[in-house]
């Protein structure tokens, strides 16, 4: 049973990863990668992490597709998604397929997968407790890398959209 | 009593009750609608809907005409009439993503009841035993989670209509809801972060709330809203801002957006979309009833355990879970008859007023107010 629905969510996600990629349209892509993050937290609720299921859901089929939907509908986007492929993104995209398909076959033929603790797997993902005290001891500077370059990130976008001509403070 | 029921299928007595769930939100929703017209008529001194009736209980002497006055044959005529009205459907809309929009509306605001607890009943060692579809440990997050998935429908239905209207409604729905959901957020957290006391296993379970405001003594049995006023404060507004209510309904708003994002949608479409706001309301109302306003205990400092003992009910499961849902349904209607109040008062706010509210007024009160509540609390459970 479980590996049934394993492999049903994991040709969803999939099946909506290429739809993604594939759609003209591009509200019919930000739908495809909302159904397909839908699928990503069912494979997490198969893993019992279902605190991470419900952050996917929150944070990022919550708002951040939305967010994305909001821009495709505010800009117009038909005649970008009707240009063919060009040159250097060909060879670019033929290159990451390369570097991915590396790295997927380095991973499965070297490195060493061991069955990870399921008890200890399931206390991460279900024990609220658990995980923020993993997030505050274990993993904090990866979590405060990240806070940083989100900073840098919104400090760019107020630079770049605040019209600086008006305002005689900052000068 | 019940044993053959226990004997299903796990799978059966799932659906069972969740179909038991839905049978009640879906009439209750659109009871709400109904109940909207009426209070928004008392509260303008006019009589409201008071024809429809059905010919053989118009028979019945004096309750015949007490209830046509009440207006309770409209949500019936209502609802016959959307059902059998002929389905526009105009010639310019994206068909696929004009029909999926109703229905994205309703699926997140059934799927939230499912953790949302309704109730409990003592078992034979005295602890308490909530009724909900899914006790888990992630209760608010999941609400908040699924909840947040209703905004598509809003931006679909918006985008799908081709129009000009119903997509500046849209626009204005997904930037609203999305800067309220944080201070919504962030005014829960206070109460969590009390629940979670040191030694005991983390969880943001919904029934835990309510556990913690039943306990003995005068801190233990006040309510959250006497605890963490402020906290409510912003609950309550988020919940208004997010539930797309007066006076924030930029999404509808009738006078400058015609009807906002349903501007094309006629018959039984357009009422899903009521359904739906109607029932995020009544999911959005329990959920502050079990945070703040003390889930199914009847009182302040007056648990349910007390009140049954009280009554001398505790040996009868059965008959403290029906008090313990009344009690909460009440609560909940209360709050419902809150929103419309709140509707036929206030003036509608401009969108700018709405986007200084949410991000320049109610952002930084509830951190502070999180910082004040973080600080007092470690220093009260050190």
């Amino acid at each position: 049973m479980a590996q049934i629905l394993f492999y049903a969510f994991a040709l969803f996600t999939l099946a909506c990863a290429v739809g993604v990629v594939v759609n003209k349209n591009a509200v019919n892509a930000a739908m495809c990668l909302l159904l397909a993050l839908v699928g990503v937290a069912g494979l997490f609720v198969q893993l019992d992490a279902y605190l991470l299921a419900f952050l996917l859901l929150l944070v990022y089929a919550g708002a951040v597709v939305a967010l994305f939907l909001f821009i495709v509908m505010l800009l117009d986007t038909k005649d970008t998604a009707s240009r063919g492929f060009r040159k250097v993104s060909t060879f670019a995209s033929v290159f990451a397929l390369g570097l991915l398909a590396t790295g997927v076959s380095a991973f499965a033929l070297r490195g060493r997968l061991t069955t990870p603790n399921p008890n200890l797997a399931a206390a991460v993902g279900t024990d609220l407790k658990h995980y923020a005290y993993q997030l505050f001891t274990t993993y904090l500077l990866p979590v405060q890398v990240i806070g940083f370059l989100l900073l840098i990130a919104m400090l760019g976008v107020i630079v770049l959209s605040k019209r600086w001509e008006g305002l005689d403070d900052i000068k | 009593m019940f044993d053959f029921f226990f004997q299903l299928h796990p799978v059966i007595q799932g659906l069972a009750k969740g179909l038991a769930v839905i049978m009640v939100i879906f009439p209750l929703a659109g009871a709400c609608s109904l109940a909207e017209r009426k209070v928004s008529a008392w509260m303008q001194g006019r009589p409201g809907p008071n024809r429809a009736i059905v010919p053989w209980i118009a028979w019945i002497p004096f309750l015949g005409v007490f209830l046509q006055k009440l207006g309770v044959f409209h949500l019936m005529s209502d609802g016959g009439k959307l059902l059998f009205k002929e389905e526009p459907v105009p010639g310019h809309v994206n068909k696929f993503y004009f029909i999926l929009a109703p229905a994205l509306a309703i699926m997140p605001a059934f799927t939230t009841v499912a953790v949302v607890p309704f109730g409990a009943y003592f078992d034979a060692a005295g602890a308490a035993i909530p009724l909900v579809l899914a006790n888990v440990d992630i209760g608010l997050l999941a609400v908040f989670a699924v909840s947040s998935l209703g905004i598509y429908s809003l931006i679909l239905a918006g985008w799908a209509s081709n129009s000009k209207y119903p997509f500046l409604g849209s626009i204005r729905a997904s930037a609203q809801l999305i800067s309220y959901e944080l201070a919504m957020t962030m005014s829960v957290i206070p109460v969590f972060l009390w629940i979670n006391a040191p030694g005991q296993p983390g969880t943001m379970s919904l029934a835990k709330a309510v556990e913690f405001q039943s306990l003995p003594g005068f801190w233990g049995g006040s309510w959250f809203i006497v605890l963490m006023p402020i906290s409510a404060l912003i609950f309550l507004i988020s919940l208004f801002a997010e539930t797309n209510r007066h006076p924030f309904d930029m999404a509808e708003s009738e006078s400058d957006l015609v009807g906002g994002f349903h501007t094309e949608y006629g018959a039984f479409k357009w009422s899903l979309f009521f359904v739906a706001e109607y029932s995020h309301m009544i999911i959005g109302s329990g959920v502050f009833v079990l945070l703040f306003l003390g889930g199914w205990n009847p009182l302040p400092w007056v648990p349910l355990s007390t009140a049954a003992q009280l009554l001398g009910i505790t040996g009868l499961p059965l008959v403290v879970g029906v008090l313990s849902i009344v009690i909460f349904l009440a609560k909940v209607v209360a709050m419902i008859f809150f929103f419309m109040w709140v509707r036929w008062t206030v003036p509608r706010f401009r969108y700018d007023q709405i986007m200084k509210l949410g991000w320049q007024k109610l952002l930084p009160l509830s951190i502070a107010n999180l910082l004040f509540y973080a600080i007092a609390i470690a220093v009260i459970q050190k």
